[in-house]
Formats: C-alpha cells, structure tokens, sequence
C-alpha cells in the first residue's frame, strides 16, 4: 500500500518536472518560461521529496525534506522575482500576444515598457 | 514490478528527458536571462533526481548534499541577477 502511494506521488512528481522543461523549450516568452518552470519545478521536486519522507519513514530524513521543500518554497519566488526584474530592466521584450491590462502606465524608463506605450499609441484605447 | 524496477524504468527516464530538453533550452537561449533559468531549473531536477537516487539505493545520506544544492542554486541565481542588472546600469 505504502508502495503505490510512494509510485503515485513519485510519478506526479516526475510529470510536473516534465512538463517544466517542456513549458521552458516551447513557451514563446521569457516571462512565460518563467512563471511555467519555477511553479511546476517546485511542485514536481516537493511531491518527489514527500516520497522520500513516506519511503523512509525515519524522523531524521522528513525533518530533512520539510527543510529541503520549505527552503525550496521560499527561495524559488525571491530567484523568480530577481530574475525577472533584471530581465525587465534589461530591456527583453514580451511576446508579441502578450495583453497588458493595466489602468495606467506609470513605470516609464524600460525599454520594453516604451515600446508597449508606442503600440498603444498607435492603436485605439477604447 | 518491485518499486525499484518502478524507479528504474519510470522515474528516472522522465527526469532524464526533462533534463535534455531544459539543455537544450540552456545551450538556445536567446537572452542570457533564460539560461540562468533553464541553469537553475537543471539544479532542481538535479535535486529531485538526488531524492529519488537515494530512495533507490536506501541511503539517506544524499539528502544532505540536495540540501547545499538548494541553497547553492539559490545564490547562483540571485548571484547572476545582481551582475547583470550592475552591467545594464553601467551602460
């Protein structure tokens, strides 16, 4: 029983880190690539350690692993964040499908961002 | 079918494949941006192929080394940011 529970886990585990990497070959956009691979890496790399905490059941190896998912969980997003910031200063643009919403543009000074507010002045706001 | 056979055949392929695809993004990569990414999500499959090496040869003790993997991947990335945001200020 602990078997197919620890298979179950461990197969879920492997799709999500599948489907990370392919989310980082096939998305068109660096920001895409970003918010696909660090929420399903972190899900994939937590189910694959769980499994580990079932397998061993020994005290030692789960304090471990819920070191190992917290200190994953909290350090993805703060890399993410890093990452695209630098990214957004350094001038990469969207893709262009990428439908920005927002009220106002007040974050002037970006490359990308000046090039989104001369496409919106070409286009019609309402 | 025991779990090692489990591991052997199932898991450990689907990593395997998850890691050549994410290269192949790290060797492409337009921006530099993308491969410190792909560079980061190789260390996390590293991690989680680390956990399932050690369920398979029942020695916990490669938890540890997961563990500085995490923290190490976590300061590369934060480390990259840093310098290229220092080298697009400089220009």
């Amino acid at each position: 029983m602990t078997n197919v529970i620890i298979c179950i886990l461990a197969t879920i585990g492997a799709l999500a880190t599948l489907f990370a990497s392919i989310g980082i070959l096939r998305m068109p956009d660096f920001y895409l690539r970003l918010s696909v691979t660090v929420k399903a890496s972190t899900l994939g790399i937590g189910l694959l350690l769980v499994c580990a905490s079932i397998y061993f059941s020994e005290v030692y190896v789960t304090t471990k692993a819920i070191a190992i998912i917290f200190f994953l969980v909290l350090t993805a997003p703060v890399g993410a964040h890093m990452i695209a910031r630098t990214a957004y200063r350094s001038g990469i643009v969207r893709w262009k499908d990428t439908y920005v919403d927002e009220p106002d543009n007040e974050m002037k000074g970006s490359v990308a961002n000046r090039e989104l507010s001369n496409n919106d002045k070409n286009s019609d706001p309402d | 079918m025991t779990i090692d056979h489990y591991f052997d055949y199932v898991i450990f392929p689907l990593l395997t494949a998850s890691v050549i695809l994410v290269l192949i993004r790290l060797f492409k990569g337009p921006e530099i941006a993308d491969r410190v990414v792909a560079l980061d999500l190789v260390i996390s499959i590293g991690i989680g192929a680390i956990t399932v090496y050690s369920i398979r040869t029942q020695k916990t003790l490669f938890l540890d080394v997961a563990m500085i993997l995490a923290l190490i991947a976590f300061l590369g990335t934060i480390a990259f940011s840093y310098y290229i945001n220092k080298k697009n200020s400089n220009d």
